[in-house]
């Protein structure tokens, strides 16, 4: 067999902490298939990302650092994924499902004309993968029958990994001949935020159309704060305009396991069910006692937000000594 | 403009999963149309009429499924909702995967050569998430994936696609022919802009139902038949479901009756605060 690629992502000059799960998947890999764990940093100006990366005990780490490669670009980076895998003698190329990741695997497994298997929560084997469908509702084991097999992981079901081991060679790939095909990146709007990222946060209070309006999460943002954490929204609250949307939790939106999770104001439908169910705790705050949040929560209390929230901050604080 | 848009049908999200043995019992389940699909078939609509004028057409738009006979009926309303024509290409879920889809999406595509192919970013039952972006890659265009917004620019040229990204939403220009994704809001009001409806113009939230003059006028349109064989697919499955199960249940819980009391536990049973 042969070795395994994780390409690693990077935001201004740093190493996305996102992508660390995916190296914990690519040493079990590398377990699996008898190969060895190869990185991949690829960017512009990314000599520090590729420092980095170099501490996580893997062979080697391949840089490609081309001024072209500045915006992230599907097209443009799909073609160096494929030099890379052959540059590393991969069998398998692996990234974290996260917006990149989710954009970038599909068309590189196109570009290798090889099976995909995404979202993978579990691995059996060297071609045999686990992972959710149908809202979280079945578990689906997939075999593959290529001898190259790309895969996106689920960030919530692979610790991330933690440096250590001997430091990895780096080694400088020639990004060739960069070719937008016809993209460009033009910009992005994003709300800068000093809360913990959703997919990495220990606590998450999240809250949903009961809130009614913006303003009702300035207190579930106390709390969330109170506790170190970041604040989540059910679809109907991004809809409604109350949040931003990049905090939607569920199968459209990010997928979360925190070891507490809040849900305020939510009815949990399926959807919503998707990307939190696998949070070590679940508390429900709900005025409807039949809403089906309760099924899923292991602590549930039926009243109102506007009754429930002021309560439990004092509690919350009154615990923490402040 | 001439758009290529997949639909696929999935079962109800909202009914119970029944398993037989290690797969899925689907007696009973009720299909529907992949909502995201729908979606792609409303942002269509909206690129192809001017809505500040009867919705006058103005480009085509071809809805390709792969599936089972039965979904005709999924396809016949996507029509009714306005699409000009439609084509079913026989198989059966257990014998695709990403890949043979997306390798017979290209093959319409180099038979029906649209400006633009928008699917839906994912399926409602296989959640893999990976079809379009596949198909843009087998197809050397590019790709604008989880489209919030779409505006034709460049004269018709070209589209400026929001995307739904980790940090928040990223514009991305994408010169045609190219393959678009549609995520959730991409069904909002004002998201669609096409450069012949007035830019204020706004719709009402959501896929548009279709009319009673729709439903007649689908009776008349056609749905072309296709198969895997016809248009030279291979159809080997490459990443197969061996098996499935249900996911271990999460334990019941309790109804507490105070915050304090929910302090209390989290703090001393549950160990989390
Ligand atoms: C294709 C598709 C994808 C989707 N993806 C997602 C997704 O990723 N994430 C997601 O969240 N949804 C998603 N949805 C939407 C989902 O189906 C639900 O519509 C949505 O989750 C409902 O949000 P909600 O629970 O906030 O609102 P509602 O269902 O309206 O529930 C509001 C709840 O608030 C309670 N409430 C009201 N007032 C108070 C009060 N004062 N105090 C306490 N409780 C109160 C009510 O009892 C009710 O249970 C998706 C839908 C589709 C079709
Ligand atoms: N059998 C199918 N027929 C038509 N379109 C499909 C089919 N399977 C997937 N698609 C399209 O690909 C998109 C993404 O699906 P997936 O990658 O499986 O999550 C869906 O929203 C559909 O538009």
């Amino acid at each position: 067999m042969g070795n395994v690629l994780v390409v690693l992502e990077q935001a201004q000059g740093q190493l996305r902490s996102a992508s660390l799960p995916a190296i914990s998947f690519g040493k079990k890999m590398a377990e699996a298939a008898g190969g060895k764990l190869m990185l991949a940093v690829i960017g512009s100006g990314v000599a520090k990302v590729a420092e980095e990366a170099a501490k996580f005990g893997a062979a080697e780490v391949l840089v490609v650092d081309d001024a072209k490669l500045q915006n992230y670009l599907a097209e443009s980076y799909a073609p160096i994924v494929v030099h890379l895998t052959k540059e590393a003698q991969a069998t398998v190329v692996g990234a974290t499902a996260t917006s990149v990741g989710k954009d970038l695997l599909p068309r590189v497994a196109a570009l290798l004309d090889c099976a995909m298997v995404s979202d993978v929560t579990g691995v059996d084997g060297a071609n045999k993968f686990r992972r959710p469908m149908m809202a979280g509702n079945v578990i689906t084991h997939i075999e593959t029958s290529t001898p190259t097999v790309v895969v996106t992981v689920r960030q919530t079901e692979f610790p991330p990994a933690a440096a250590g081991g001997a430091a990895s060679t780096v080694k400088k790939v020639d990004a060739g001949n960069v070719d937008n095909c016809r993209a460009e990146f033009v910009s992005v709007a994003s709300q800068k935020s000093e809360r913990p990222d959703l997919t990495e946060a220990k606590v998450i209070v999240s809250g949903g159309r009961g809130m009614r309006e913006g303003k009702n999460f300035e207190p579930l943002a106390a709390l969330a704060d109170l506790m170190g954490g970041a604040m989540g929204a059910s679809r109907a609250a991004c809809d409604a305009g109350m949040v931003p949307n990049d905090l939607q939790v569920g199968q459209t939106g990010k997928v979360v396991a925190p070891d507490l999770y809040f849900a305020v104001a939510i009815s949990g439908a399926i959807q919503h069910l998707a990307g939190m169910k696998s949070s070590k705790v679940i508390v429900a705050i709900n005025k409807d006692a039949e809403a089906p949040i309760f099924q899923v929560a292991d602590y549930g209390l039926v009243t109102t937000w506007e009754k429930a929230i002021p309560e439990l901050t004092a509690e919350v604080q009154k615990l923490k000594g402040k | 403009m001439k758009i290529l848009v997949t639909a696929k049908r999935v079962p109800d999200p909202e009914q119970k999963v029944k398993f037989k043995g290690n797969t899925l019992d689907q007696s009973g389940v009720n299909w529907q149309l992949n909502q995201f699909d729908e979606y792609a078939v409303e942002s269509a609509l909206r690129l192809t009429e001017n809505a500040s004028s009867g919705n006058a057409r103005n480009g085509e738009v071809i809805v390709v499924s792969l599936g089972p006979k039965d979904v005709q009926q999924q396809l016949r309303s996507t029509l009714a909702m306005g699409a000009d024509r439609a084509i079913l290409v026989d198989a059966s879920d257990e014998n695709l995967d990403s890949e043979i889809v997306a390798r017979t999406v290209q093959k319409l595509v180099e038979q029906e050569r649209p400006d633009l192919v928008l699917l839906g970013k994912l399926a409602a039952d296989s959640e893999a998430n990976d079809v379009g972006q596949r198909l843009a890659g087998y197809l050397g265009w590019p790709q604008a994936t989880f489209a919030c917004s779409i505006e034709v620019t460049d004269g018709g040229k070209a589209l400026l696609v929001g995307r739904e990204v980790d940090a928040g939403v990223e514009t991305k220009k994408v010169t045609l022919p190219a393959v678009v994704t549609v995520d959730l809001r991409i069904v909002a009001p004002q998201a669609v802009k096409n450069g012949v409806t007035a830019a204020t113009h706004a719709y009402a939230d959501g896929p548009r139902y279709a009319s009673l003059k729709g439903i007649m006028a689908a009776k008349k349109k056609t749905i072309a038949d296709s198969s895997l064989a016809a248009l030279g697919v291979a159809a080997t499955v490459r990443a197969k479901v061996a098996s499935v199960d249900a996911p271990p249940a999460r334990k019941a819980g309790v109804k507490v009756a105070s915050v304090e009391e929910l302090v209390q536990k989290l703090h001393n049973e549950a160990k989390v605060i």
